[in-house]
């Protein structure tokens, strides 16, 4: 019954408190109260303290009141007989519990920085991944949203044996969730039993070994709080709203495997909190009524061989999974997954041979459904190690099909490869690279499988935007050759095509209210030369989602009449912008950061900001967790100006926008930039030369300052002056 | 009993043996309005000199007994909020606001402007307000608003919303005088509207400005039973309703002073137990023993060991001080409202009350040396009591995820098969104590979760069925819930007053969705199996008229009118879709209530097994997710 649990969750509060207290004591003692604290590269602090409590713990000195607060919640011992209720004092024990344990894995960062890998895959010498940080939220987190991942199991401990760990991650992988593994039992842990099974383990592969301790648990809930405040835009310290929305909107439970301690009951119980409930491989006692979680709470000895679906029953997700007639296990967990070199049997493409994927329109009457041609030898008819070209052509025909969508269906072949375990897909168009596991082919599958994984997903996602599809492989080297002539020519259409658009000449625009869910008044108004801020969206793919869900976030905005031609603004953006944004925005303009720039929503590539010692603008992308020349990280940076406001003088963007021609034209454009992260120079530096050519600025690109150069207005400002950069002499930006 | 015999002290156990009621007085056909009788009317046909029929008489006696339980609340109440108010002025020394939480929920729902006031203004406004709700002439008692939106509109509708307590309990006893309202159907909408000014008037201030002022409670061991009486320390035995007695005895009790003096008479402390209402309080709030309920206060007195028993208010046996004249015991009333005759009157007010409640125990202490024989039953039962809404609400949720979800979705999933709210008194012309008692365990057998308040409570208690251990006697769904929570399957809620809370919880309940709309479509059920007191019939009529079923057992006051009788178990329900039931044997008490809740299961489709739910992510998206 659930008072050994409460009983034992209690106890082991305690004993995690108490050990957070001496944590933080020593490292007072060392270090000092002001010494920073925090988990890596985040704007939330640490995490579940910020999202339940509100309290941003920035130095050791914040953690005293959260261990204030922990003993406050800690409730006495439950007694022997005529105990009072003990099932809500356990629940606060585990929150407790949870506020402790972030404590103890802040101070580890301090102890030790090199605890965790800090990025998303493990290295050699180090296979725990810590925290995520908040470009791995971003991205992995979105697909909690849109149900890409409907959630995540938190596994502690071990399973008996690697091969039995291996079918139970397979199996949650193959249902689309996330493994989250932490602690040990017997010696053991999942994510090392994971890796002696030669599996591979990270976030791409969504297996996630967040620590060796099961304090790491504090990893996986931090994950989900974030998600709720970062997607479902709750305001920290609404610790009702976070925990209800994972309860509703995440669904994710608990596995704890071998012998259940007081202390994995303590955060067992603190898991409860968010709605997500046990289901244990051992025989501990069970709780059975509903109400905090959406089905049973603790469900217990469950063989391994059912354990996953028991948990997906407990929990009550439906999995939708779309019957893939491939051989091999398919779903987005294995969209990361490498096929090394070791155990690679066949390669096309990357440089090696020739290959080229294209999707194009045909006649409605030229196109058989579903039908598969492979065209040259098959993976039976070549031996391991061997190489061949490859050309994926995808025909599509349908009434409502148009040409343009053409590049949105041809970038899905790349994740729809990727799906399929043991499969590498790399690039697109003619730089495409494929490799096909040994174990891929043992289990017979064939280059046949591709055309049928293409048409069934094309079909599952994009079904409305066509009626028929076909596919056709070849592998023989003159085909692929002279198909690649031909593609390279639709390419080329194609860019001109979408180039060519202006926003002058394109008088009906696409909104993009996705974010709304975390930003209630942002409205993204995407034209052809301002791509979403998001890096996902352009104008083109708006249009696409329009017609696969006419009432969906994408809608069709008649722009009318222009009301500022410099700053772009038009009537008809406007007016859908204040309704769409519940009233709170009346305008804003498309090429300006400094007179009503558009609204942020926080999930933007790039930021923007106004740097006037300089004159000009410094932009800076998630991935650079550093300090910037306007005195604030990215992921101040972000929190400071997302959420949907207006904020003059900064402005969200995504990276290929920055080449756009109306980028900043209000402001005097591409020419304003004097800083940007290496990394992102790097990143654009093809498209920045060129577009740099265009306004004859030639050598902008060497122009603009980086990190290397200095992070402060003051340091950069000497280069920017030697180097002749033209935002010095343009008129003052403020 | 055999002491009692022979100090030769008579209670009330002899006497009902002697006094048999007066039937015509027993079902209500016994009219003394005015001085042409009193007339006693035989059935069908039969009138009064005056010519009232038997139904007006039942009528009117059952109305006048709603105004009198009505108006034993309110005055309860009034002396709260006087209290409060006093309290919140700073006037009232060793006594401050305890719940800040709750007062802020007060003065939203009074109106009273919160921005950035003081506490102490805050909470004087929240105690004028309070104070208002008396003497209010027109408009709506404010916390008629905390009821569902559906049974404020039919209330709205039948006219029976209540304007001001002392108005309804006014108009009452108006109507019911010689002359006046001679319509049985119109005598009984006032009669609603007397009893919603209890409940959610009268008793629902005192509650919430008792947990204001004493703290709200949350659950707490207790004791219960004469064994809770000390051989070697002086016993003090605390008896009535008003909570500021107990809480400044319990205050003086714990002073050094009179500690040390009591060790000097030879007492090894000072040991506090209550009686009655009063215990129920002392248990909730501050974990002290119950000695007993109503039907123990002489029986407490009869053990030799009780120094003093200090009363003040309600339910007190005058015999009381021909049972202590048999003892060293001394009677102490100390409200001005009730005094008895061969008592010593030791009077409180709110500003002498620790010099008073000091006075008493000191008293007590010396009266220690006069003890003679002792005889202390060994009996003493565990007992788990202070379960308000608000620690309902926590306990199913912890602080973070606090709701009633669950408590509706294991009734709706069929665990819990219904509620049940047991109040009332016990009754010396029953098998008293049995009758609680068999009842209780039949519903908790058959999935019933019970919440009960006064001395029904207490009779629960002393059956073990306040033990979270109790939950084994329950039925399979009810100890899943119960072992879950850690909770016994029977849910003290408070005192009588504190019925109120039982009227919050359904309200909770109702707005938390998936039972109905209003109040009646629920499974649940209130019961008074062994009532005596006119608060009782308050009650219970608040209960009806809130959507409540209501089952009273011993007797009912009106069976001597056939027709006034099928209103309140027939018609009435054409008014407030539930009626009154009358069943004295526990046993078919329970299957009425059984049957009652089983059809309103079968009404809200919730009487099949609930299929599992599977979500995908559009029903996700869809779930309210805040």
């Amino acid at each position: 019954m659930s008072k050994i649990i409460a009983s034992a969750a209690i106890r082991g509060a305690r004993k995690i408190v108490d050990r957070a207290e001496k944590k933080w004591q020593q490292a007072l003692d060392r270090w000092g109260a002001n010494e920073p604290v925090g988990f890596p590269n985040t704007a939330y602090y640490l995490p579940i303290i910020y999202g339940i409590l509100g309290l941003k713990v920035e130095k050791l000195a914040d953690m005293e009141q959260v261990l204030h607060k922990c003993k406050l919640l800690l409730p006495p011992p439950v007694k022997a007989t005529c105990h009072l209720p003990y099932l809500a004092p356990a629940l606060d024990a585990g929150m407790a519990t949870f506020f402790a344990e972030e404590i103890i894995e802040a101070i580890k960062y301090l102890e030790q920085p090199d605890s965790y890998t800090k990025q998303e895959d493990v290295t050699d010498s180090n296979i725990w991944l810590g925290a995520a940080d908040d470009v791995i939220l971003r991205k992995r987190g979105v697909e909690f949203v849109d149900g890409t991942a409907p959630g995540f199991a938190a596994i502690l401990g071990a399973a008996p044996t690697k091969e039995i760990a291996v079918k139970i991650a397979q199996e949650l992988q193959q249902k689309n969730l996330y493994v989250f593994m932490c602690a040990e039992h017997d010696g053991k842990r999942f994510s090392e039993q994971l890796l002696a099974a030669v599996v591979q383990i990270g976030w791409p592969v969504r297996l996630v070994s967040f620590g060796p301790e099961v304090s790491a648990v504090v990893f996986a809930i931090g994950f989900a709080t974030r998600v709720a405040l970062s997607f479902g835009g709750i305001e920290p310290g609404d610790y009702r709203k976070i925990l209800i929305y994972n309860k509703d909107r995440v669904f994710s439970f608990v596995l704890p495997l071998g012998y259940v301690t007081d202390e994995w009951y303590a955060n067992a119980l603190g898991c409860v909190n968010w709605g997500f409930p046990i289901i244990a491989d051992t025989p501990i006692p069970e709780i059975l009524p509903i109400g905090i979680c959406t089905n049973e709470h603790v469900v217990s000895n469950v063989p391994h061989d059912k354990i996953v679906a028991k948990a997906v029953e407990v929990r009550g997700l439906k999995v939708t999974v779309t019957e893939v007639p491939v051989p091999v296990a398919y779903g987005p967990a294995f969209e990361g997954e490498r096929v090394r070199k070791e155990d690679l049997y066949l390669e096309c493409g990357g440089g090696r041979t020739p290959m080229v994927e294209l999707v194009i329109t045909r006649p409605m009457n030229a196109i058989e459904d579903g039908k598969i041609e492979v065209l040259g030898p098959e993976i039976t008819d070549v031996s391991a190690g061997a190489k061949l070209p490859l050309a994926i052509v995808v025909e599509v025909a349908g009434r409502t099909m148009q040409e343009d969508y053409e590049p949105i269906l041809e970038r899905q072949v790349h994740h729809f490869i990727n799906y399929a375990q043991g499969l590498m897909h790399v690039g697109q168009r003619d730089i495409a690279w494929v490799r096909i596991s040994k174990a891929a082919v043992d289990k017979g599958f064939k280059f046949h499988h591709l055309g049928a994984l293409l048409h069934a997903k094309l079909h599952q996602d994009f079904g409305r935007i066509f009626d028929k599809v076909q596919v056709k492989i070849f592998t023989k080297e003159n085909d692929v050759r002279a198909l690649a002539d031909q593609a390279r020519m639709a390419y080329r259409e194609r860019d001109a095509r979408i180039e060519g658009m202006t926003d002058e000449t394109t008088e009906t625009y696409y909104s993009c209210t996705l974010c709304q869910s975390f930003a209630p008044s942002h409205v993204c108004i995407v034209s052809p030369e301002r791509s979403g801020l998001c890096g996902s969206y352009n104008w083109m793919d708006c249009k696409a989602a329009y017609e696969i869900n006419p009432t969906g976030p994408n809608q069709p905005v008649d722009k009318g009449e222009c009301l500022n031609a410099k700053y772009g603004q038009w009537q008809g953006v406007n007016e859908f912008v204040f309704q769409a944004s519940r009233q709170k925005i009346e305008r804003y303009n498309f090429y300006t950061i400094i007179n009503d720039p558009m609204t942020t929503c926080g999930c933007c590539e790039c930021i923007a900001a106004v740097l006037p010692l300089c004159n000009g603008v410094m932009t800076v992308n998630r991935e650079y967790a550093e300090m910037t020349p306007c005195g604030m990280k990215f992921t101040t940076l972000a929190g400071t100006i997302g959420g949907g406001i207006t904020t003059p003088g900064f402005i969200g963007h995504s990276k290929f926008n920055i080449c756009q021609k109306k980028f900043l034209a209000g402001d005097g454009g591409l020419k304003r930039v004097v800083w940007m992260p290496k990394m992102l120079k790097e990143m654009i530096a093809g498209r920045l030369q060129a577009r740099a050519k265009e306004i004859g600025v030639p050598g902008l690109l060497e122009m603009i300052a980086d990190e290397t150069v200095g992070v402060t207005e003051e340091e950069i400002l000497p280069f920017l002056e030697e180097r002749g950069h033209p935002a010095l002499t343009m008129e003052s930006i403020m | 009993m055999e002491l009692v015999k022979t100090n030769s002290a008579v209670t009330i156990f002899d006497r009902v043996k002697q006094k048999k009621p007066c039937p015509f007085g027993a079902d209500g056909r016994c009219c003394k309005t005015c001085s042409l009788g009193p007339c006693r009317v035989s059935g069908t046909g039969d009138v009064g000199v005056c010519g009232a029929s038997a139904e007006v008489i039942a009528a009117r006696n059952f109305c006048r007994m709603v105004a009198a339980g009505t108006a034993a609340h309110s005055d309860h109440a009034r002396e709260v909020a006087l209290l409060f108010r006093d309290v919140a002025r700073g006037e009232v020394p060793g006594f401050e606001i305890k719940d800040e939480q709750k007062l802020l929920q007060l003065a939203l729902d009074f109106g009273v402007e919160i921005g950035s006031r003081h506490l102490q203004d805050i909470a004087i406004g929240v105690g004028e307000r309070a104070l208002a709700e008396f003497g209010k002439q027109e408009g709506e008692l404010a916390f008629v608003k905390r009821a569902p939106l559906k049974r404020q509109e039919l209330w709205r509708k039948l006219g029976i919303v209540p304007r001001g307590i002392d108005r309804e309990v006014v108009e009452m006893l108006h109507r019911t005088s010689v002359g006046v309202d001679q319509d049985y159907r119109s005598l009984m909408r006032q009669g609603m509207r007397t009893a919603l000014a209890d409940g959610w008037g009268s008793s629902m201030i005192a509650t919430d400005l008792q947990d204001v002022l004493f703290g709200t409670p949350a659950p707490v061991r207790g004791k219960v039973n004469l064994g809770v009486l000390r051989e070697d320390e002086v016993n003090i035995i605390l008896h009535g309703h008003d909570p500021l007695l107990p809480e400044v005895i319990v205050q003086a009790a714990q002073n050094e002073e009179l500690l040390a003096l009591a060790r000097v008479k030879g007492a090894k402390g000072i040991n506090l137990a209550g009686i009655c209402c009063t215990a129920n309080e002392l248990v909730m709030r501050h974990g002290i023993p119950i000695a007993g309920a109503y039907l123990q206060q002489e029986l407490a007195v009869t053990t030799g060991a009780v120094e003093a028993i200090v009363v003040d208010v309600q339910c007190i046996m005058p015999s009381l001080v021909q049972v202590a004249g048999c003892y060293h015991t001394e009677v102490i009333t100390t409200s001005e409202r009730a005094k008895l005759t061969g008592a010593v009157h030791l009077e409180f007010n709110h500003h002498n009350a620790l010099e008073v409640a000091k006075k008493i125990v000191r008293r007590a202490v010396e009266n220690y040396a006069n003890r003679g024989a002792v005889d202390i039953p060994q009996d003493e039962m565990d007992m788990v009591a202070g379960f308000s809404r608000d620690t309902i609400n926590y306990l199913l949720g912890g602080l973070h995820r606090a709701s009633f979800r669950p408590l509706n979705a294991n009734i709706i999933d069929g665990r819990i098969f219904g509620t049940t709210g047991i109040v009332g008194c016990n009754n010396p012309r029953v098998n008293a104590g049995y009758v609680h008692e068999t009842l209780v365990r039949e519903l908790i057998a058959n999935n019933v979760l019970v919440v009960t308040t006064g001395c029904g409570a207490i009779n629960a208690a002393r059956a073990g069925l306040l033990r979270p251990e109790a939950a084994a006697e329950a039925g399979s769904g009810l100890r899943e819930v119960c072992e879950a929570i850690g909770i016994p399957p029977v849910l003290h809620m408070g005192s009588c007053v504190d019925t109120s809370r039982i009227l919050l919880l359904i309200s909770e309940q109702v707005k938390e969705g998936g039972l109905g709309d209003d109040v009646f479509q629920r499974p649940s059920t209130a019961c008074a199996p062994e009532w005596m007191s006119e608060k009782a019939i308050a009650i219970g009529q608040y209960a009806v008229a809130s959507g409540v079923r209501t089952i009273f057992g011993a007797s009912f006051p009106t069976t001597g009118s056939e027709i006034f009788s099928d209103f309140l178990f027939n018609e009435i329900e054409d008014l407030t879709k539930t009626k009154w039931v009358f069943e004295p044997d526990p046993l078919e008490m329970a299957q009425i209530i059984l049957t009652h809740l089983g059809n309103k299961r079968k009404a809200l489709g919730i009487d099949k097994t609930r299929k599992r739910i599977f979500y995908d992510m559009a029903m996700r998206r869809a779930l309210d997710a805040f």
